[in-house]
């Protein structure tokens, strides 16, 4: 077994006339949360998709563990797909034995796990109530509890927090965060890049049915920050002004108070930030100094608008 | 047991424990027996006695009508039909019977009613007035009325197949009925058992769980369970049906009929000579039982064990079949409103093939027909119907041939069928259309 627990190799898959996946390899390392981040429509529900064996790739291939991915590795795989939902009229404990069961488990390995899983979420009272007199946030428990029971290898949560309380998020990832430390490995896919940032260590970024981005969410910041740093002084912004030589651009100021004003300063060529403290402390009194990080969401919109940029330029060519 | 097996638990599971499935099976047959007899009921019981004035213009030649035991003649000297008619309203006559003039060349009594009377009734009147009419006639031709009984003649024809091999072959044309009730049946069986697979896999989508399912099972098992789940539940009802009905029939003869039978039988030991009037007596008093358990009455030349395993075989065939077509339907879309464009062409064949039924008793023998009962589409519905009014050995092949293609007739609908399916559940929020489902039948897996 290698490291990675998810190898995708130029992966293709067209519905008609329209291209859902295009030539797209991503290798998901085992024990990290991966964050599948894209508009809606990129392709990520396709290839969440195909990892759950529902749908093959028409060119390509996809490796669990290793090893082609087959219907066998279903029960390794524990899957909250994006439209979820349970039967109405069934009782909740029936149909969560009912959903552990066509995971592979046997009667009495799901009625084990489900015991913990009810004790764990304090919510055994509803084993015999059916879902349609649940509440949602009820039911969103009963669904995570359905895609966890099995002890899944691999889970796969597509957009996990749509329509979730804020409470239930809270539960939900806290219980994400525990089974990863025990060894499992998450799919996050969203197109909310904000709510998963502070989650995923690697993230992948496909836009219009191609990944655009793959990497460490620290490494990709630090590829793609700009290089600008927030600076807080006392003084006048005209001095501040006159102090900057060329080797900086100064972006955007702005007053805080009477006497703070804040201003956002690139730093061109190969000065360094170290250098650029250096000649403001000579004219004003710095408060504080601090670099500029990108979000996933600056990263991505910077990406898609360069992508369009060149693809437009070559199309008038 | 398999993920389908599983599947088909739940399905079944659920179905069967439904109070609604309870109450149909212990319902249905009773709820049958009671119309049944609620029309026959309604259509013996008429206890109104009828006071019918007569208004002969003939001139005197129906005063002599008799009394019935239910309806009283009465008659007003010199009284015209149009003054009749003015004061009927607010008279207590409830009928008011017109013999017109020209009545022995025209034959046609008219008969004014505030309630209409029941047909036994309306028979009787015209059995006493054809009488008259008779009588008069008679003497037009100067013969006398038991001249004329020994003359008049009644037949119905005996109609006597000779089949290919020379073998003669007694029609009984009741046969055909049965055989349409069979059809009918099924016709409407597969609607019931077939919409229901449409409901559970509409209602799969629009719960949003069919994704967590294909997740774990793949589309075609999901589709089949739940295809053969709702065929478990029909057997079912079916069986409970039958041994239902078979209790409430076998109590209530013996409880109500018993005294009736055993008068009948012992009637006709007694009185053999006086069968003929007492025949005519008991037509005209009470429904006839005594033929129904005669072993040549053409209820008891039936192969029951034929027809019914034929039933099972051709409603499991045709369910199957058009179930998959459902399945496909209820993947397609997203609402029952939507199912109605594609629902049409799967209901066409079933309705085609439930009209052939009808005229299939008037021309058994009919080209439509023959090709009706071996198409898998309609074969289901006409080739019972076929086989209760009665196949010649030469015939045998038909029916196999029948059997052998609805078999392949619902293995390639299955294949059609789950193309369609596994591509239409996880398909949301858009319409489809006929060149979109033609895609997803030619989409690769």
């Amino acid at each position: 077994m290698g490291e990675n627990i998810i190898e995708i190799n130029g992966v293709s898959k067209s519905f008609a006339q329209h291209r859902a996946l295009h030539n797209v390899s991503l290798a998901i390392p085992r024990g990290c949360i991966f964050g599948l981040l894209g508009p809606n429509g990129a392709g990520k529900t396709t290839l969440i998709r195909m990892i759950n064996n529902i749908t093959v790739p028409d060119s390509g291939t996809i490796l669990f563990n290793g090893e082609n991915l087959t219907a066998q590795h279903i029960k390794k795989i524990g899957y909250l797909p994006e439209e979820r939902g349970l039967y109405k009229k069934m009782k909740v404990g029936e149909q969560a034995v009912y959903l552990a069961r066509l995971r592979g488990m046997s009667k009495d390995e799901a009625l084990a796990s489900l015991k913990f899983w009810f004790e764990k979420f304090e919510i055994t009272a509803w084993w015999n109530k059916k879902v349609e007199e649940l509440s949602k946030g009820m039911a969103q428990k009963i669904q995570f509890i359905t895609t966890v029971i099995h002890k899944p290898e691999l889970l796969i949560l597509d957009e996990p927090f749509s329509g979730f309380d804020p409470i239930n998020a809270n539960l939900i990832k806290r219980e994400i965060l525990e089974l990863c430390e025990k060894g499992a490995t998450v799919i996050f896919s969203t197109h909310n890049m904000e709510s998963v940032e502070q989650v995923c260590s690697r993230i992948a970024l496909i836009n219009k049915s191609e990944k655009i981005l793959e990497g460490k969410v620290s490494d990709l910041k630090e590829q793609f920050k700009p290089n600008v740093f927030r600076v807080v002084f006392k003084g006048n912004i005209v001095t501040f002004t006159n102090a900057l030589w060329t080797g900086y651009k100064l972006l955007d100021h702005e007053k805080i108070d009477d006497t703070n004003i804040s201003a956002d300063v690139q730093l061109l060529g190969e000065n360094t930030p170290n250098q650029l403290l250096g000649i403001l402390i000579l004219h004003v009194e710095v408060v504080s100094f601090q670099e500029k990080m990108p979000s996933m969401n600056d990263i991505f919109i910077e990406q898609v608008s360069r992508l369009e940029n060149t693809t437009e330029t070559a199309e008038k060519a | 047991m398999g993920k389908t097996g599983i599947i088909i638990a739940r399905e079944y599971l659920t179905r069967v424990k439904k109070k609604s499935f309870i109450l149909m099976t212990f319902l249905g047959p009773i709820l049958i027996a009671g119309v049944m007899a609620l029309i026959v009921y309604l259509a013996l019981q008429d206890d109104r006695t009828y006071k019918i004035l007569v208004i002969d213009d003939t001139g005197g030649a129906f005063t002599e009508l008799k009394n019935g035991d239910r309806f009283k003649f009465f008659s007003v000297e010199g009284l015209e039909i149009e003054e009749a008619k003015r004061a009927f309203k607010d008279s207590d006559y409830t009928c008011i019977l017109h013999i017109p003039e020209k009545i022995l060349s025209q034959n046609r009594p008219l008969l004014y009613f505030k309630e209409q009377p029941s047909n036994k009734i309306q028979s009787q009147i015209e059995d006493k007035l054809e009488r008259i009419v008779e009588k008069e006639k008679l003497k037009l031709y100067d013969m006398s009325y038991d001249d004329y009984r020994r003359i008049k003649t009644d037949f119905e024809m005996a109609l006597i197949k000779f089949t290919d091999k020379g073998e003669e072959q007694t029609v009984v044309k009741e046969k055909g009925l049965i055989g349409l009730i069979f059809g009918v049946a099924i016709y409407l069986f597969i609607f019931l058992y077939g919409i229901q697979v449409m409901r559970g896999v509409m209602e799969e989508k629009s719960n949003r769980i069919v994704e967590v399912l294909v997740s774990s099972v793949k589309p075609i098992q999901l589709m089949l369970g739940k295809i053969i789940g709702i065929a478990l539940v029909s057997l079912t009802q079916f069986v409970l049906w039958i041994l239902l009905s078979t209790v409430l029939i076998t109590v209530s003869q013996t409880l109500l009929f018993q005294n009736k039978l055993s008068q009948l039988s012992t009637q006709e030991e007694i009185q053999k000579p006086a069968q003929l009037k007492q025949a005519e007596q008991l037509s005209e008093d009470q429904v006839n039982f005594s033929d129904i358990i005669h072993p040549d009455h053409f209820i008891n030349r039936i192969n029951w064990p034929l027809m019914l395993g034929l039933f099972f075989f051709y409603f499991i065939g045709g369910y199957l079949l058009y179930s998959a077509l459902f399945a496909a339907i209820g993947a397609a879309i997203d609402n029952e409103t939507d199912s109605q464009q594609f629902m049409i062409p799967v209901t066409i064949p079933l309705m085609a093939a439930y009209f052939i039924a009808l005229t299939l008793m008037e021309n058994p023998d009919s080209k439509a027909g023959f090709w009706a009962s071996i198409i898998p589409l309609t074969s289901p519905i006409i080739m019972i119907e076929r086989v209760a009014i009665g196949l010649d050995s030469s015939q045998y092949w038909e029916l196999i041939l029948s059997m052998v293609l609805l078999i392949l007739g619902f293995l390639a609908t299955l294949w059609l069928a789950a193309k369609i399916y596994r591509t239409g559940i996880l398909m949301y929020g858009k319409k489809i259309s006929y060149k979109e489902l033609w895609k997803w039948i030619k989409y690769n897996d």
